[in-house]
């Protein structure tokens, strides 16, 4: 990973939101077979925003849950831009049940800017879905990874990203807040994106370097958009090598390690 | 409630943060600052709230402060600061107390220490606390307040938020019950984690309660909202809280939901069963 150490967060944060970054359909189609899609969250409707589906990934039926970026204007306004809705949510949600029902490992795909900050959202509970998928997911008795693709925008992210494993794209970024949002904020000079990008240590390898992330898969040079075929099968294998330990445990043991891996997130002191 | 301990303090009126009328300091004390005029609540610290709710509190895990794990600029000067000002080591007090006799775990945010904002100590203070009420069977109790997670601490502050649902669900298997009252402003992450997984969740009137804060809302649609946008009555109306609570009888009625959710037998006979089926009962 040579250019790690060559690419700015900023730059990095910028590709990760690449117009032409592949999306989480994308890869399902390069990574998986059988692909069902299924929809809906059997209370309000269906979020475009939250791609669901069952398929196989190298013969293991699997659950596949992720946020969908369009490439076009005509997709991304049905997709809200990657940004799901309470109902997004709760679909992914009752999918991740249906997985632990027929012990299917659930594979999620985060690439957000965020959960929709719109009226109806927030007239819908978008705190409380996103809320209740944290509990839930962290409760399954069925292994779980994430991997983070694009952009992992704060807990609009976080709402599918409660897993076993977390593997990051290279150029991913997955932050608390982003980069301009911080400089508003905190500096109130929106223009300190850059140092903001840094600071907020939102890059894979900072990442990696914190714990929260387990694996970091390489991206070609100029990123993934460049030759997303490549990046697929770099995926591909290290999904897979991050799940195939986690089929030997048992339900218990799968819950106790996610359980204990989100427990030691954290970092403060003690005083007397 | 007794007056504030504070013998500088020698104004003899004071002025409601949200109607701006004057009213006089005892008066307002002694209403457990709630304006006469209009009815609001005054945000309280973690002090004046543990004062006006428990019979007796012991304080648990006070030693866990911030870090500054991203070497984030300003923040350890910020939380030096801040704890020198407010007294408080952290965000968010926890603890085991007694309300109205019934035993409980009990945090209170305040809103003083940098809006009460989530990071990695207030995330550990809380999940500590639901271990230690599943290890005690004890019910956890939770005033909320904040301005979501806090960004000094970046992915980490993020993080936080499943740690403590993640203890909540393990609090929640051990059959045991967890009530949050949400006072002004309870948002962002925050909202999206331990607020909203309430077995009951009560409200106090006119609390700010919401995930996108108004400003961010109001750029993407590109109009003004209406005031009772994200009010607690708002949410009762939209069926995320189960009822709104005056602040006077908060302690009452959280020791009636404990003891009718496999707590003490109630301290006296209690027949007013009509709050907490309000919420369902008005829509």
């Amino acid at each position: 990973m040579s250019e790690q150490q060559t690419i700015d967060a900023l730059t990095r944060f910028t590709l990760s939101r690449h117009k032409d970054r592949p999306n989480v359909r994308q890869y399902a189609e390069k990574i998986f077979t059988d692909i069902f899609e299924l929809h809906g969250d059997r209370a309000f409707g269906d979020d475009a925003a939250m791609f669901t589906a069952i398929a196989r990934l190298d013969g293991i039926p699997v659950t596949v849950i992720g946020q969908m970026k369009g490439h076009s204007v005509n997709e991304n306004i049905r997709a809200n831009f990657g940004m799901a809705h309470p109902e997004g949510y709760r679909k992914a949600l009752r999918q991740m049940k249906q997985a632990e029902k027929f012990g299917r490992p659930v594979i999620t795909f985060i690439d957000t800017p965020g959960a929709d900050c719109g009226v109806g959202a927030e007239e819908r509970g978008q705190g409380e879905a996103i809320a209740v998928n944290l509990r839930e997911m962290i409760g399954l008795k069925v292994p779980t990874v994430a991997v983070v693709i694009g952009e992992g925008g704060s807990g609009g992210a976080l709402g599918i990203a409660c897993a076993n494993r977390i593997i990051m794209l290279e150029n991913a970024t997955y932050s608390v807040i982003s980069p301009r949002g911080c400089a508003s904020i905190l500096w109130k000079d929106p223009s300190r994106e850059a140092d903001a990008a840094k600071a907020l240590r939102m890059t894979a390898a900072d990442l990696l370097g914190m714990g929260i992330v387990d694996s970091v898969v390489d991206e070609p040079e100029g990123g993934a958009h460049t030759n997303p075929d490549a990046t697929a099968v770099a995926l591909k294998v290290n999904i897979l090598e991050n799940l195939r330990p986690l089929l030997e445990k048992s339900p218990d043991i799968i819950y106790n390690e996610r359980y204990e891996k989100f427990r030691k997130m954290g970092q403060y002191n003690i005083i007397e | 409630m007794e007056p504030e301990q504070n013998p500088e303090n020698i104004e003899l009126t004071t002025v409601c943060p949200k109607c701006k009328k004057t009213v006089a300091q005892n008066e307002y004390n002694n209403n457990l600052k709630v304006c006469p005029h209009c009815g609001s609540c005054a945000r309280l610290t973690a002090r004046e709230r543990i004062a006006m709710t428990t019979d007796s509190f012991e304080e648990l895990f006070g030693g866990i402060i911030s870090a500054n794990p991203l070497e984030f600029e300003g923040y350890s000067e910020k939380l030096a600061r801040l704890r020198a000002s407010t007294g408080l080591n952290e965000a968010v007090v926890t603890g085991r107390a007694v309300i109205k006799g019934q035993p409980c775990m009990l945090a209170v945010m305040d809103s003083n220490f940098m809006m009460a904002s989530m990071g990695s100590a207030v995330g550990e203070k809380l999940t500590r606390l639901f271990e230690q009420a599943v290890e005690e069977r004890l019910p956890v109790v939770i005033f909320t307040a904040s301005g979501g997670a806090r960004m000094h601490e970046g992915t980490l502050s993020l993080m936080q938020m499943a740690k403590v649902s993640a203890a909540v669900g393990l609090h929640s298997d051990a059959g045991l019950l967890y009530i949050t009252v949400l006072c002004d402003p309870t948002t962002g992450g925050v909202e999206a984690s331990f607020a909203m997984l309430g077995d009951v969740i009560l409200a106090e009137p006119g609390a700010l309660i919401g995930f996108a804060g108004r400003r961010v809302i109001e750029g993407t649609i590109g109009k003004k909202l209406p005031d009772d946008f994200q009010s607690a009555e708002f949410q009762l109306q939209h069926g995320f809280v189960d009822a709104i609570v005056a602040r006077k009888d908060l302690p009452e009625k959280l020791a009636l939901i404990m003891s009718l959710s496999g707590g003490q037998p109630a301290a006296q006979d209690t027949t007013d069963e009509a709050e907490s089926e309000g919420g369902a009962a008005n829509e």
